[in-house]
C-alpha cells in the first residue's frame, strides 16, 4: 500500500462529506434513501435496532442482497463485516462495494485483532470512542473514522460522548510539548507517528463522521456542530413512522446544520421518531460500543 | 474577487483550502442568495444525484445558470456532471454550462479509482500533474466550441467552454491549484483573461 493508494481511499471519504449515509436492508429502502438525497447507503440484512432485539450472531450480509442494492442505486454502496473477520472483508472486496465498515454492530469474529486494512484496495471505515481507538484503526489502514455511539438505541448521548472525547483529546494534544507526546501516545495506546501527525494538523488525518443513535434532523445538526463531517443514520430512518419524509429532513438538516431556521423547517410535522432506549435499559454486557478496542 | 464554493454536499472544504493558498477569499454557497456576493463559483465533487436533488429542492438550478452567463464556474467530478449539457442518467438535471455529454461512474466503482500523472495543455505549455479519479465520470462527446485541456485513454478529462472549466478528476485532493488559477486568480500568469477572449470572439 503506497501513500498514493491510501490517499485515493481517503479521497472517496472526502466526497461523502456534508452528506448522510443511510442503513438500508432492501433495494426499495436503498431507492428511498437515494431519492431523499443520501450520499451513500450501508447495505445490511438487519438494522441495528433489530439485531439488538433479535439477538443471535450478526454476520456479513448475503452477497445477493448487496448486489441487488448495487444494481438499484448509483450512489456508493457500503457493507459491514465482523471485527477481525478478514475473510468476510475479502468477499466484500470481490463484490466491489465502495467502502467496508468493520463494525461493532455485527458480532466480533476476533476479540484481540482487527483487520489489517492496508491489505485491501477497498477503503475501510471503523468506529471509535476516543482518540486512541481512532488512531489504532487508522494505523491499521482505516480511511474514515466514525463515532461508535450506541447503534440501534435511537439515543444520541453516546455519539455525543464519543465525538466530544475525540475532539477534547485532539485539542489537548495540540497544546503538548514534543517531550510530552510519547507519554501521551503510551497513555492512549496510539501509534506515535499518528499522535505527532494529529498534533500538527489539529485534526484526524482522515475524515471524521458521526454514527450511533442519530434519529432526528436536530441530532444530525448537533453532531455536525460538534465537528462531525457527515452523519450515518442507521435505525433512525427506517424504524420511524415516516421514512421518506424523515430521510429528506435529515439530509436538509445536515446540509444546513448551522442554519437553525432551516433545521426547524426540516423538523416540522414529522411523524414519530423511533422509540429509542435509555442507556440504563441496555445492560452493560449488551452495549455494542464495547466490542473492539 | 470573492469566489463561492457550493456547499450542499461533497469535498467543498478542499476547494476552500486551495483558494486560501492562492490568497483568494472564498465563501460557502448554500442558497441562491449567496451567489449575489461572489464573482465566480466552484461546484465540488460529491455525489451528483445528491447534488442534483438538493439543487432542485433549493431552487438553485436557474440562478446558477444565469450566474454562469456572466461569471466563471469550475466543476470537478460531480461538478462536471452537473455542468454538462447532457447526462446519460435521467435522475440528473444538468445545468448545461458545458457543451458536453457525460456518463456517470463510467470508469467503475471505488476499487477502480486511482491517481495517474496526466499532461495538461495551457497557453502553449504542457503541465504534468497528478490526477485522482474517484468513481469518475467519462466525457463521451464535446461540442465544437469546447477546448480539450487534457485527455486520458482516448477521452477528454478536462475541458473549457467559454469561461467554464469541467474536470473529471480532483486537483483539490492533490494540492494542484492550476485550474483555480486559470479561472479565479488574475495575478497568475495562467489566468485566462476573460475580456480578451470576448474580444476575439
Amino acid at each position: 500500500m503506497t501513500k498514493g493508494e491510501f490517499d485515493v481511499k481517503i479521497g472517496l471519504a472526502e466526497m461523502l462529506k456534508g452528506g448522510v449515509i443511510m442503513d438500508v436492508t432492501s433495494a426499495d429502502q436503498a431507492k428511498i434513501a437515494e431519492d431523499a438525497g443520501a450520499c451513500a447507503v450501508m447495505a445490511l440484512e438487519r438494522i441495528p435496532a433489530d439485531i439488538r432485539e433479535d439477538g443471535g450472531i450478526a454476520r456479513m450480509s448475503d452477497p445477493a442482497m448487496i448486489k441487488e442494492i448495487q444494481e438499484t442505486v448509483s450512489i456508493p454502496v457500503m457493507a459491514k463485516c465482523r471485527i477481525g473477520h478478514f475473510a468476510e472483508a475479502q468477499i466484500l472486496e470481490t463484490l466491489e462495494v465502495d467502502f467496508i465498515d468493520e463494525s461493532e454492530v455485527l458480532t466480533p469474529a476476533d476479540e484481540k485483532n482487527h483487520i489489517w486494512k492496508h491489505d485491501f484496495k477497498i477503503p475501510f471505515v471503523c468506529g471509535a470512542r476516543n482518540l486512541g481507538e481512532a488512531l489504532r484503526r487508522i494505523g491499521e489502514g482505516a480511511a474514515m473514522i466514525r463515532t461508535k455511539g450506541e447503534a440501534g438505541s435511537g439515543n444520541i448521548v453516546e455519539a455525543v460522548r464519543h465525538m466530544r472525547t475525540i475532539q477534547a483529546e485532539m485539542k489537548k494534544l495540540t497544546t503538548l510539548d514534543q517531550d510530552e507526546m510519547m507519554a501521551f501516545a503510551r497513555e492512549m495506546g496510539a501509534p506515535f507517528s499518528l499522535v505527532q501527525e494529529v498534533a500538527e494538523l489539529g485534526k484526524l488525518p482522515v475524515p471524521n463522521f458521526a454514527a450511533g443513535g442519530i434519529a432526528t434532523p436536530a441530532d444530525a445538526s448537533l453532531m455536525m456542530q460538534l465537528g462531525a463531517e457527515t452523519v450515518f443514520v442507521g435505525s433512525g430512518i427506517f424504524k420511524s413512522d415516516d421514512p421518506e419524509t424523515r430521510a429528506k429532513a435529515v439530509v436538509e438538516a445536515t446540509t444546513h446544520f448551522l442554519d437553525a431556521k432551516k433545521v426547524a423547517e426540516a423538523s416540522t410535522g414529522l411523524k414519530n421518531a423511533m422509540k429509542g432506549l435509555e442507556m440504563s435499559e441496555i445492560p452493560e454486557g449488551e452495549r455494542l460500543q464495547e466490542r473492539g478496542w | 474577487m470573492i469566489i463561492g464554493v457550493l456547499e450542499l454536499q461533497g469535498d467543498f472544504a478542499k476547494h476552500h483550502q486551495i483558494l486560501a493558498k492562492l490568497g483568494i477569499e472564498s465563501v460557502p454557497i448554500k442558497s441562491y442568495h449567496d451567489l449575489e456576493k461572489v464573482e465566480g463559483c466552484i461546484i465540488p465533487g460529491g455525489e451528483s444525484t445528491t447534488l442534483s436533488i438538493l439543487m432542485e429542492r433549493y431552487k438553485m438550478i436557474n440562478p446558477i445558470k444565469s450566474f454562469g452567463e456572466s461569471f466563471p464556474i469550475l466543476g470537478t467530478c460531480a461538478g462536471l456532471i452537473m455542468m454538462a449539457k447532457s447526462v446519460l442518467d435521467n435522475r440528473i438535471l444538468p445545468l448545461g454550462l458545458l457543451d458536453i455529454r457525460v456518463n456517470r461512474n463510467a470508469y467503475g466503482r471505488q476499487i477502480h479509482s486511482g491517481t495517474k500523472t496526466i499532461q495538461m495543455h495551457w497557453k502553449g505549455s504542457i503541465f504534468s500533474i497528478p490526477a485522482t479519479m474517484i468513481r469518475a465520470p467519462k466525457i463521451l462527446e464535446v461540442g465544437n466550441n469546447v477546448k480539450i485541456l487534457s485527455d486520458w485513454k482516448g477521452s477528454p478529462i478536462a475541458v473549457m467552454d467559454g469561461h467554464h472549466i469541467g474536470i473529471n478528476f480532483h486537483p483539490e485532493l492533490n494540492n494542484v491549484s492550476l485550474f483555480h488559477e486559470i479561472l479565479f486568480q488574475p495575478k497568475s500568469k495562467n489566468y485566462y483573461k476573460p475580456n480578451q477572449e470576448k474580444n476575439v470572439s
